[in-house]
This record gives structure tokens, sequence and C-alpha cells, in this order.
């Protein structure tokens, strides 16, 4: 069907040995496929938070209501956050603890701040797969270890919060935070 | 289905064999735009809009369903959540305006691919129901656009959804009754703005369905030609692939290259400005237009001012709706057997006219209504229906046809060896 002429035409072959329609069918091919791939950025990060979201993503917090042997509940990212002011009794038996026999090895000291050691910063949202554990609220139950003790899959939490018994895989997260004056603490 | 001399898909390995066997998907993508597939080998670019516009729907839809995890559909929030994807999703200013000018290029594509039907008369037989479902498909897109223009929820969505509900209005006795029930009040509001999102959602949905009935259809006869004439031989057709995903992967890039330059340089050049504005039933725009591809119907409507029997709002609309209906019947008021405007000299220039006639229509469509648009919107309108249902069939009973070529192949060679043999040579 094609003729002749138009056969020699197209089975040139360049100086290194490749046939033009070779090359022009690679780099067309090559050209579209990483231009796909830079398509893809924006339809998959548009599902990231959006920038209002982010915007919500720190939340200040008065402390100096909170009495000793108390804890407050707080909102950070749509999520609830502990914080909880330990008693003398109760950071003496987190710190009783040997933490080599922990499943998620931390000391109290770790899990708080310098010279602030009685305030525990925790998110309240059990590591196993996400309830929130009760002991924050006035007359909830503490757990076996008068920590915290999420209901969903019988998770105990120590006074640090730390993860004693149970499915959770590890202690309770402490997010980011820090003391913004001696009474009030920047989380996020 | 396809030629004698279509190449077999041949399975090669165990899981393509194991597929075909159970599931032979790679079979049919082989047969319908793969190697096995045989298409006339003269093809221009006028055939690549349709590849296009398939383009387009799937962009349509993607930018869509992606715009939809954004958008809330409640008309306290509606405008404000269009903000929202604009100013604070990830790349969201990049999937709003990727839609609204997708919108619009799938319009400018669908056009260019109806006015080679008209050239190419590609509505003739065997490709009459190739055609029917191809105006099905328009109106299709016509519905979904416009339920698609009310979700911002801006003054031009409002009042666009009040008079073009209007239009059902003016039918007798139930008209009324229709428009109150179409948008669930007295005017647009949270119910009609719902029932619109629900419906722009599904049907691009309804239009990929009857699309794969309109390839089916197409893959019957296959495609015709600039020649008008219909494939003999194999030496007619060259197979789909390479040749013609290479040449419509070529015209894709063209076409991105135009579609793009809209979206990052010039996103809301199509669009109106007043769309900016959030909805106010209390007061109407002073200019209100529909979107540029409704012109020429939006002219016809506008185009009857007076009273004739029946009240001229009820002939704007239905002339409206006629307009495109007509269409439906072109393959019966053309009855001339050459199919391609370029062997028939008479039509030829009556297919220019009625590109003029419409280029004027799409011109009046976008302009005030007063005079002179008035009396050329008048002019125009009568023209147009002239052209389907006088001028048309009197061409095809009077026109003398050039000579056609015996064969694709004649016409692309300048010779077909197999010509030699019939009288039809004498062509
Ligand atoms: C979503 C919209 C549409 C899609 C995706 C689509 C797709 C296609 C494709 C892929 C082809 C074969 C390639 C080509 O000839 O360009 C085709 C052919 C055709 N289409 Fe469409 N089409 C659409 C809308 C329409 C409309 C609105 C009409 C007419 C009112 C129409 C009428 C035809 C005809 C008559 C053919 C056969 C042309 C020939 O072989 O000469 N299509 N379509």
């Amino acid at each position: 069907m094609a003729s002749t002429t138009d056969t020699a035409h197209t089975e040139q072959v360049a100086e290194g040995g490749v046939r033009r329609r070779d090359f022009i069918e690679i780099a067309a091919t090559a050209a579209a496929g990483t231009g796909a791939i830079f398509v893809l950025i924006p339809l998959v990060s548009q599902m990231a938070p959006s920038k209002d979201v982010l915007a919500e993503s720190t939340t200040e917090l008065d402390i100096s209501a909170i009495e000793p042997g108390q804890a407050v509940k707080a909102v950070f990212r749509k999520q609830p956050v502990f914080v909880r002011n330990l008693t003398p009794e109760e950071m003496t038996a987190a710190e009783a603890v040997d933490v080599g026999d922990l499943r998620d090895p931390q000391t109290l000291a770790e899990r708080t701040k310098p010279g602030k050691e009685n305030i525990l910063v925790t998110m309240g949202v059990c590591t196993h797969l996400g309830c929130v554990p009760l002991g924050a609220g006035e007359g909830e139950v503490k757990g076996e270890f008068g920590g915290y003790f999420c209901p969903c899959h019988g998770s105990h939490y120590d006074t640090a919060a730390r993860i004693r018994k149970g499915p959770a895989p590890t202690n309770l997260v402490v997010p980011d935070y820090e003391f913004t004056s001696d009474t009030t603490i920047v989380i996020g | 289905m396809s030629f004698p001399w279509a190449k077999q898909y041949e399975p090669t390995n165990a899981v393509t064999k194991f597929l075909d066997e159970k599931l032979p998907l790679p079979r049919l993508v082989y047969n319908a735009v793969g190697a096995g597939y045989p298409v006339p080998r003269n093809l221009s670019y006028a055939w690549n809009f349709g590849v296009l516009a398939g383009f387009c729907l799937v962009l349509q839809i993607v930018t869509g369903v992606i715009l939809a995890m954004h958008y809330a559909a409640n008309a306290g929030v509606a405008f404000d959540s269009v903000e929202h994807i604009m100013r604070d999703v990830n790349w969201g200013w990049l999937m709003r305006y990727a839609h609204a000018n997708g919108a619009s290029a799938f319009f400018v594509v669908v056009y260019l691919h109806i006015f080679r039907g008209f050239f190419y008369s590609s509505y003739k037989a065997p490709r009459e129901m190739i055609w029917l479902i191809g105006v099905t498909i328009f109106l299709l897109m016509m519905a979904t656009a416009f339920m698609g223009y009310v979700l911002p929820w801006g003054q031009m969505s409002f009042w666009g959804a009040k008079v073009i509900t209007g239009l059902f209005g003016a039918i007798p006795l139930v008209g009324e009754p229709l428009q109150i029930w179409l948008l669930g009040g007295y005017a647009p509001d949270n119910a009609a703005l719902n029932r619109f999102f629900s419906l722009h959602f599904l049907l691009p949905f309804v239009i990929a369905g009857v699309v794969i009935l309109h390839i089916w259809a197409l893959h019957i006869p296959g495609s015709s030609n600039p020649t008008g004439v219909e494939v003999k031989t194999e030496s007619d057709t060259v197979p789909f692939h390479p040749y013609y995903t290479a040449k419509d992967g070529f015209g894709l890039a063209v076409f991105l290259v135009i579609y793009c330059a809209f979206v990052f340089f010039m996103p809301n050049a199509l669009g109106h400005p007043d769309n900016y504005i959030p909805a106010n039933p209390l007061s109407t725009p002073a200019h209100i237009v529909p979107e540029w591809y409704f012109w020429p119907f939006y002219a016809i409507l506008r185009a009857f001012t007076f009273d004739f029997i029946l009240p001229a709002k009820l002939w704007g609309v239905l002339a409206m709706f006629a307009a495109i209906l007509v269409w439906f019947f072109l393959p019966w008021l053309d009855k001339s057997p050459v199919r391609s405007g370029h062997y028939r000299p008479l039509f030829r220039k009556f297919f220019w006219v009625l590109v003029a006639d419409m280029a004027l229509l799409f011109y009046l469509g976008g302009a005030a209504a007063e005079e002179p648009y008035v009396m050329l919107s008048q002019i125009a309108t009568a023209y147009y229906f002239l052209h389907f249902l006088v001028i048309l069939p009197i061409i095809s009973s009077i026109e003398r046809p050039e000579p056609l070529p015996f064969s694709i192949t004649e016409a692309v060679l300048g010779a077909d060896d197999k010509a030699a043999l019939p009288a039809g040579s004498a062509a």
C-alpha cells in the first residue's frame, strides 16, 4: 500500500543507528508520561488538609485554674487534648516504674517540660484505634494504673499516660506545645 | 463489525491468554482502538474531534468529582464553598478553572465535531444511528452544562436558573405548575440547587454510557472519510494503532496547548464577572446572558417578539428546541447520495452560508436585547430553519455532484490497480 519512496524515507537511519520513528515515538511517549505524572500532583494533594484546616491547627490554653489531681479537655485539630495537673503522689507513682518494663519506654520527665513536670499534656486519642479514653473528667474511671482507661478495647494508661495493659501499641501522644507564660500553653 | 482483513488479537503469554478466555478486555481494546481496527487511510484532522470530545468528558468527570469533594450544595453556603475551593483547597483554583474552561473546551470541540458532520454529511446512511445518538449527547451536554453553571450560586447562576426554568412556564396550561415543580419552589432556592447538583453529578455518567453506544454504532460501518467513498479493500485502510493513536495524540497535544493557555492565563475570559456576586433574588443583573455555547439558541429564543396565533413566548421556546431537534431529521432531509462536501459544489456554498448564519446567531445571542440585534436575530433565525427545511432538500434534488474517485486508495495515491476493471473507473 505505502509507496516505496515513502517507506525509504521513514526507514531512514540516523548516524547513531537510531531509526527516526523510534526516536520520535520514545520522545513523545516520555514527554506525555512525564506530563501525566505532574498532573497527578494536584489531583492527589487536593485531598490533603486545606489552608483553613491548617489555620485551625494551634490551640492556646490557660491552665491556671487546673488544681492538682484535676484534668481538662481541650480541642486541638478537632481532637481532644488532655491537660492534667498531677498530684505529688501521681508523679511518684509514675517515676517509680522501671522504664525498661514498659511497652513504650519513656520517663515522666521525657513526657513533660523541665520545671513543669506536674503538667501532663497528651492527646485524648487512644493509640489503639482512636477512641477517647476516660479519666480526664470528674468521676470517670481511671483504669488499673490511675491514669486513663479506654473503654473501647480496654487499654489502661498510667499517671504519665503510658500504656500499661491492653491492646494499644504506644503511650498517649504528647503533642508539640510550649509554655508562653507560667500559666498558658500553646499547642501545635 | 469490522472489515474481514482486520488483524486478529493473539494473546502472547499465560496472563493475557487467561484474561482472553475469562474476560476478553484486551481483545476489546485491540479491536476498538488498537491494531485490530482498520480505519480509512485518508482521515483528516476533522476526524480528531471525537477523540478530543472523549478526552474532555474524562477531564470534566475527573475535575468535577474532585470539586464535589469540596463543594457544598446548600443555598446558604454554596457561594462561599466555591470561594473556599479557590482560596483554601490545595490546587482548588486549578481544579475549578480546569472544570469551567473544560466545559467551554468540550463545547468548542463538539461544535467542530458536529460541523464536520454537516460538511461531510456523516449523518447519512449507514451512519444515521451514530448521528441520532450524537444529537442526544448534545442535548444531555446542554442540560448538564446549564445545571453546572447554577452551582456557584452567583448572580448569573441564580438568574440563569430562573430564566431557563421560565422557558417551561411558556407551555400552555401546565407551564407554571411545571416550572414550580422543576424548582421545588416559586424561585430558585435550596431545593432547586440540591436537585441541580444531584443531576449535574449524574448526567456526565449517563453521557459516558451514551458515548459508548455512539462508538459501538460507529464501529459497525466504521468511520466515513473526506472523500465520502466507502472503504472497498484493505489498501483503503490502515490500522488504528499506531496510525491514528499517533495522529489523534498530536491533535490532543495541540488542543492541550490552547486549553492550558486559557486555564492558566485567562481563566475568566469566557465567564461572566457578575457570577462573582452572590445570588440576590431581589435584583436582576443589568445584562443577563447564558454561557457562550448557548448563544445561538438564546438568539433564536429571543427572536420571537410578536404573538402569532400562539403567544410570542411560546414560539421562542418551541423554535429554540426545534433548532436542535431539526438535526434529528437531517439524514432524511438531505437525500443526495454523495456524502462529502468536497464533491458537492452547491451544497458546499450553502454549508458556508450556514456557518456564517450560525456565527451571526452566536454573536447576536451574546448581544443586548435591543435593535438592531433583535431584527438581525429574526432574519438569522428564519434563514437557519430555511437552510435545513427548504434549501437542503432542494439542493440534494437539483445538484450535479462532481466526479468521485473510484476509491480512497485512488484519491490518495492517484491510482488504484483494482479500479481498471469496473466501469465505475470512468469517474
Ligand atoms: C461527548 C460527546 C461526543 C463524543 C465523546 C463523541 C465521540 C466520537 C468519536 C470518538 C468518533 C470517531 C472519531 C471521529 O469521527 O471524530 C465520533 C464520530 C461521530 N460522531 Fe461523535 N462524539 C460526541 C458527540 C457527537 C455529537 C453531538 C454528534 C452529532 C450531533 C456526533 C456525531 C458523530 C458522527 C456522525 C460520527 C461519525 C463521523 C464519520 O465517521 O464521518 N458526535 N464521535
